[in-house]
């Protein structure tokens, strides 16, 4: 049979034999965590906590009265420390909560046991949701409750739940739908109901044969959940290439899932969410994937947030001395970082060690216009376009032909044969275009 | 020979062109348009950089707008005090010439001083390197040293020094700000001449942290501070601020007090 997919898209190699048959492990508490405030899309939390002051695991510390946020939680027991500005793993330095353990892991009283969510409605699911803190963990880290929250006049009848994985060496999603599988049908139940959508589907790539036919096993006393087995091909994680693929329906490309009245959520935040609503446990915790080929021994490891990426890298064996490059997130879109100080966060899904062997270096070259990446391109745009007028500087150009839909994937550049930093340079565009647009709009105003 | 067909040619190409000229000149004369003879004046004597600092498309079209009042000339800083008194006076208005004002570049962190992070191979430009941890060196307030300054000042006066920090040549800036809007991390800024006691550093971490980073940023001593007994010197959010109205020659005492030798004295006393 045929696989369903969307058009374009490219197929790197997967690299995920390093860690796809390693059952998780949890890391031992580490002895100091560093919390971002700023870890989701939106407004950054103010702390609600002092420097002294005695924490217990789960308690809030970060807080935001924008709705358009998420609180963060202390993830482990014991002192504040400091509240002042540490490396964070997008880039800069940013403020951070420092919290130096008892090695307790005293947990706050609210967390409850497995209780009946069947009984809530959806407003207090959403609540649960919003109080646990979950944001998208899939890498965007938008906050779910946003997510849960329709605008009014948009009607949502099907919840996409993202098992895809696409990124090359990544097997976090892979692991939890093969060995925490009950929890992630019970978080799709009850995002569905939070949403009151009757139908979901779960789509898999092809690669994940056991998580496919575990997920099916699980998902088979409901006959509203659909598993469906999805051709291997990048970006097919991202929500637009997913709806394409799932149930063939085009998002438009200046519009959300909600345009066409989905829903989509990741293996990860289904989770997050079941233990948030029938525990009322916050998100303190992620599965991350140690990989690649500059790591001793890849690991799948459950940390918690804050965590410095040296306790993880230690706890697999440490670094081979090759390495040359780790990277938080995939190799196509995750972030080179520069010190190992920095934090697990919510959306970090892997730490990649990549070796000199493993990383092309990138000697850039004359565009030779073949168009190959515009043959690749899911959103459909023209990124070497693209590319030339944000480098010269057509701003209107640039607007006309789309940059702002230009979703990051990486395909182009991964596929250019002059190895131009094509994404880069978009990013550059998108970054100026849109602060054209937002002075515009200020002086209309 | 047969000349004939010589005759017809040049009668009938010279008929065709004697009718279109006096299509032209008729045109010409219905379609006349007044043009400001001042526009032309005023044109000659801007800077003819086109640099667009005055907001608008380039000196022709500010020279448009200046003879229909549209605009003032305080709105191009790049004119000179001579030039702006002669258009001063062809468009017959008073002249209100403002000190000139000069970039600075408020950072010293340059390769060997600020400490190095990382390798960077991307887009060798500084808004590049700001989408990847803000390039090679450690700081995340200075100068992170690509040279989008340099690529955008229209008058040649900004260069790279071998510590790959942009100078800026007091004689040829002329304010026009490009290089300030230019720069990522806001590290240029404007200054009228007369100032010259600058603190060369915008790193408002703690001491410790910009020490741990840059061997000459501010660590917020408060040694400058005291030895002025506070006129004209004033540590806010870690780094010193320089009162220029109320300093004054006789304190040249922080500069050389400064532990890190950030405070600098930047051009000559008699520069205008």
């Amino acid at each position: 049979m045929k696989l369903k997919s969307f058009k374009k898209g490219v197929h790197p190699e997967e690299f995920k034999n390093y860690t796809e048959h390693k059952s998780l492990e949890r890391l031992p508490i580490p002895e100091q965590v560093f919390i971002p405030l700023n870890q989701h899309i939106g407004a950054p939390c103010k702390p609600v906590v002092e420097k002294g002051q005695a924490v217990k695991t789960g308690e809030v510390i970060g807080t935001s009265t924008g709705f358009v946020s998420s609180r963060v939680h202390a993830s482990i027991s014991g002192t504040v420390k400091a509240i002042d500005t540490f490396p964070h793993p997008l880039g800069m330095n940013s403020l951070m909560i420092h919290i130096v353990g008892d090695g307790n892991d005293e947990w706050v009283d609210t967390v409850t046991g497995e209780s009946d969510w069947e009984q809530l409605s959806g407003a207090e699911i959403i609540d649960r949701v919003q109080d646990a803190g979950i944001v998208g963990m899939g890498g965007a880290a938008f906050p779910s409750h946003v997510k849960l929250t329709p605008p009014k006049g948009k009607t949502i009848d099907t919840f996409v739940l993202n098992g895809c994985e696409c990124e090359p060496y990544l097997t976090a999603d892979h692991r939890m739908m093969v060995e925490r599988t009950q929890d992630v049908v019970s978080g799709t139940r009850i995002l569905m109901k939070a949403l009151g959508v009757s139908k979901a589907v779960i789509g898999i790539e092809s690669n994940k044969p056991d998580a496919i036919e575990a997920m099916r096993k699980e998902a088979a006393s409901f006959n509203n959940i659909e598993v469906i087995p999805l051709k291997v091909k990048y970006p097919q994680g991202a929500e637009k290439m997913l709806i394409k693929a799932v149930i063939d329906r085009d998002v438009p490309a200046d519009g959300l899932p909600l345009d066409v009245g989905v829903v989509v959520n990741n293996v990860g935040t289904a989770i997050a969410v079941a233990e948030a609503v029938t525990r009322k446990k916050p998100l303190v915790e992620r599965v991350v994937s140690i990989t690649g080929d500059g790591i001793k021994e890849p690991k799948n490891i459950i940390a918690r947030i804050g965590t410095p990426f040296q306790n993880l890298i230690d706890f697999c064996g440490g670094l081979s001395e090759k390495t040359a490059k780790v990277i938080m997130g995939g190799p196509m879109m995750g972030l080179t970082q520069h010190t190992l100080k920095v934090p697990v966060v919510k959306a970090t899904s892997g730490i990649l060690c990549l070796t000199d062997f493993s990383i092309i270096k990138n000697k850039e070259y004359p565009c030779i216009q073949c168009g190959t990446c515009i043959g690749v391109c899911s959103m459909s745009l023209l990124p070497t376009r693209l590319a030339r007028f944000a480098q010269v500087e057509n701003w209107q150009m640039a607007e006309e032909l789309g940059i702002l839909y230009c979703v990051e994937c990486g395909s182009c550049a991964f596929v250019c044969p002059s190895k131009i930093p094509l994404v880069q340079q978009i990013r550059i565009g998108k970054m100026c275009v849109n602060e054209i647009k937002r002075k515009e709009k200020l002086e209309t105003a | 020979m047969n000349y004939t067909f010589l005759v017809y040619a040049v009668l009938s190409m010279g008929g065709i062109g004697l009718f279109f000229s006096i299509l032209i000149t008729l045109a010409n004369k219905k379609l006349h348009v007044e043009e400001d003879p001042r526009i032309e004046l005023i044109n000659d004597l801007l800077p003819g950089a086109n640099c667009g600092s005055c907001g608008y498309g380039g000196c022709a079209n500010f020279a448009e707008n200046l003879a229909g009042e549209k605009s003032q000339l305080s709105d191009c800083p790049v004119c000179g005090a001579e030039a702006a008194e002669k258009i001063a006076q062809i468009l017959g208005v008073d002249v209100e010439t403002g000190e000139r004002k000069v970039a600075i570049v408020m950072c010293q962190g340059g390769d060997g001083v600020v400490k190095k992070k990382a390798d960077y191979e991307g887009i060798q430009s500084c808004i590049g390197a700001t989408f990847v941890s803000g390039g090679e060196r450690a700081c995340n307030y200075g100068c992170i040293g690509y040279g989008d300054c340099v690529a955008v000042c229209p008058f040649d006066a900004i260069y790279m020094n071998d510590k790959g920090i942009p100078v800026v040549d007091r004689v040829k800036c002329t304010g026009c700000g490009n290089c300030v809007e230019a720069c990522p991390r806001n590290v240029i800024e404007m200054h009228p001449i007369s100032h010259h006691v600058f603190v060369l550093c915008r790193n408002e971490d703690s001491g410790k942290n910009s020490r741990a980073v840059c061997k000459a940023a501010c660590i917020a001593c408060k040694i400058c501070e005291k030895a002025v007994d506070g006129v004209g010197f004033t540590v806010e959010n870690n780094l010193v601020i320089v009162d220029h109205d109320r300093y004054t020659k006789e304190l040249v005492l922080p500069t050389e007090k400064c532990p890190t030798k950030c405070i600098v004295i930047v051009g000559e006393a008699d520069e205008a």
